[in-house]
């Protein structure tokens, strides 16, 4: 089953919010946070979706809708 | 024993073998190379060093490649200059210029990284490198594949100016046009890494290609006569330099090459795109990534990979960060050009005109030796410069109006 990697970020106003549970549920994708650093005013998180391509796909699309940001792990890549 | 110890994750400290991979996978933290110090230690002296060759290759034993270099032998070892009139006017008595703007064969300090890449690609058995890029980097990881007889790949956002696609296509890689912004390009990018067995240099072999920057701190140290200096100004992008200039002083250290290095390590960025410098200047150990928009467009990476770190790294020295506006980066770019004679590229001007900052702060003193970098070379980056210069003179063709014109006496003549 494929995985991908993904370092994403949340917006002050989305930091209550438990959008990693909600991602899990509505898309088929397994969750697992690895690294993460979460204050009152900005979070991130180091997390791995696995799951077939696609629906790791729609599940990128679905964290975007919501509001956080979704860069590769390695983020900026284009030098 | 190996001079390569293990990869080792920057986060967690867990080791790997020193294969083509870049994330742990423990953490997700990213991995870089450890050395046996203890091993080298036995084989390396400035001796060795002096009779090594006229390239950055003369410190292999610090370079993570296990035998000879098989691509970009000529890379490195570019000339340090003692900058008096840039000094004299920005008031240092020692200011010193690393002039990578000569960096062989593509003119930028991209050629240091890239051969480390390529070098140790074909070591892992790679035929095939990679890269993510809209200048610099493009440019020589075309070129030295052409070189290596290494079949090449470069990805470019669909949105990017032919021009900037010209200086690659004429090595004959395979441009990638994706359709879609840097964003996608990156995605896309990384999950490509991830499938195929390509050296991609700036993703799956980075650990190595980012170690081929150290060699500018080593050659600062040797060509100073083998001592550090107190202050250096290095231009950010994704802030990976800043952090290998300070791995490279603390090694020759570490191997008693140098005595105790008290360097303050410096970071200049341009205001259009200053997610580390901004995180620096208001106190904060974490960046917030932006959308870049500055003529500095090789240092434009909004969400740079190694931010975190060099904000550590400069606070670790006593270091300082600052921004310019893309105003103060031409500014730069002419009062370099126009007191040393070296042409620099954007990212030369963010470097001037964030040392001029410092000096006009006080952080940089008048007797402190210090060191700008210099890292691409001013012809790339024409436009950026184009109505900033002026026009020539136009004259008739007779030897009467020529005099006139530069008010000719017998003392010679006079600016028009």
């Amino acid at each position: 089953m494929p995985s991908l990697r993904f370092h994403i970020r949340f917006p002050e106003q989305k930091i209550k919010e438990p959008i990693i549970y909600q991602i899990g549920h509505e898309y088929k994708v397994v969750t697992n946070v690895r690294r993460a650093d979460v204050r009152e005013t900005t979070g991130w998180m180091d997390v791995e979706l696995t799951g077939e391509t696609g629906e790791i796909e729609r599940a990128v699309d679905g964290l975007r809708k919501k509001g956080v940001l979704v860069d590769p792990i390695e983020l900026n890549v284009v030098e | 024993m190996a001079k390569m110890k293990a990869l080792i994750c920057r986060e967690c400290g867990k080791e790997y073998p020193t294969k083509a991979i870049h994330v742990c996978e423990l953490c997700f933290g990213p991995l870089e190379v450890k050395y046996n110090y203890e091993e080298i230690k036995q084989n390396i002296s400035r001796k060795k060093i002096e009779s090594g060759p006229h390239s950055m290759w003369r410190y292999i034993d610090l370079l993570p490649v296990e035998g000879a270099p098989s691509v970009g032998p000529h890379a490195g070892f570019t000339p340090m200059v003692r900058a008096k009139n840039l000094g004299a006017f920005l008031g240092l008595d020692e200011l010193y210029i690393k002039n990578d703007t000569v960096n062989h064969p593509t003119l930028s300090f991209k050629d240091r990284v890239v051969a480390v890449a390529l070098t140790r690609a074909r070591e892992l058995g790679f035929e095939t490198v990679a890269c993510a890029s809209t200048g610099n980097l493009a440019n020589s990881v075309a070129a030295h594949a052409a070189a290596a007889g290494m079949r090449c790949y470069v990805f470019i956002p669909g949105d990017l100016e032919a021009a900037k696609v010209l200086g690659n296509l004429i090595y004959k890689p395979n441009v990638v046009e994706v359709e879609g912004n840097y964003d996608d390009v990156n995605r896309l990018c990384s999950e490509i890494a991830g499938e195929h067995k390509w050296a991609f240099v700036n993703i799956n072999i980075r650990p190595y290609y980012a170690e081929g920057s150290k060699t500018l701190a080593f050659e600062t140290v040797e060509q100073l006569g083998w001592r550090a200096p107190d202050q250096v100004v290095i231009p950010m992008a994704s802030g990976s330099l800043l952090t290998k200039i300070k791995k490279g002083l603390q090694e020759m250290e570490t191997l008693g090459l140098i005595g105790k290095v008290k360097t303050k390590i410096n970071g200049a960025q341009a205001e259009g795109c200053s997610p580390i410098s901004t995180a620096f200047k208001e106190g904060r150990d974490f960046f917030r990534p932006v959308k870049p928009k500055t003529i500095a467009k090789s240092l434009a990476i909004g969400n740079p990979a190694d931010g975190y770190y060099a904000l550590k790294a400069t606070a670790e020295t006593g270091g300082a960060m600052d921004m310019v506006s893309d105003e103060e980066v031409v500014e730069g770019i002419k009062l370099l050009a126009q007191t040393e004679g070296i042409f620099a590229e954007t990212a030369g001007g963010v470097t001037i005109g964030v040392l001029q900052k410092l000096v006009k702060q006080g952080i940089i003193k008048k007797g402190d030796v210090t060191v700008a970098y210099i890292t691409g070379n001013g012809l790339k980056t024409q436009e950026a410069v184009i109505d900033a210069v002026g026009r020539p003179v136009r004259i008739q063709p007779s030897l009467v109006n020529f005099e006139k014109t530069f008010k000719m006496g017998k003392n010679g003549g006079a600016d028009a």
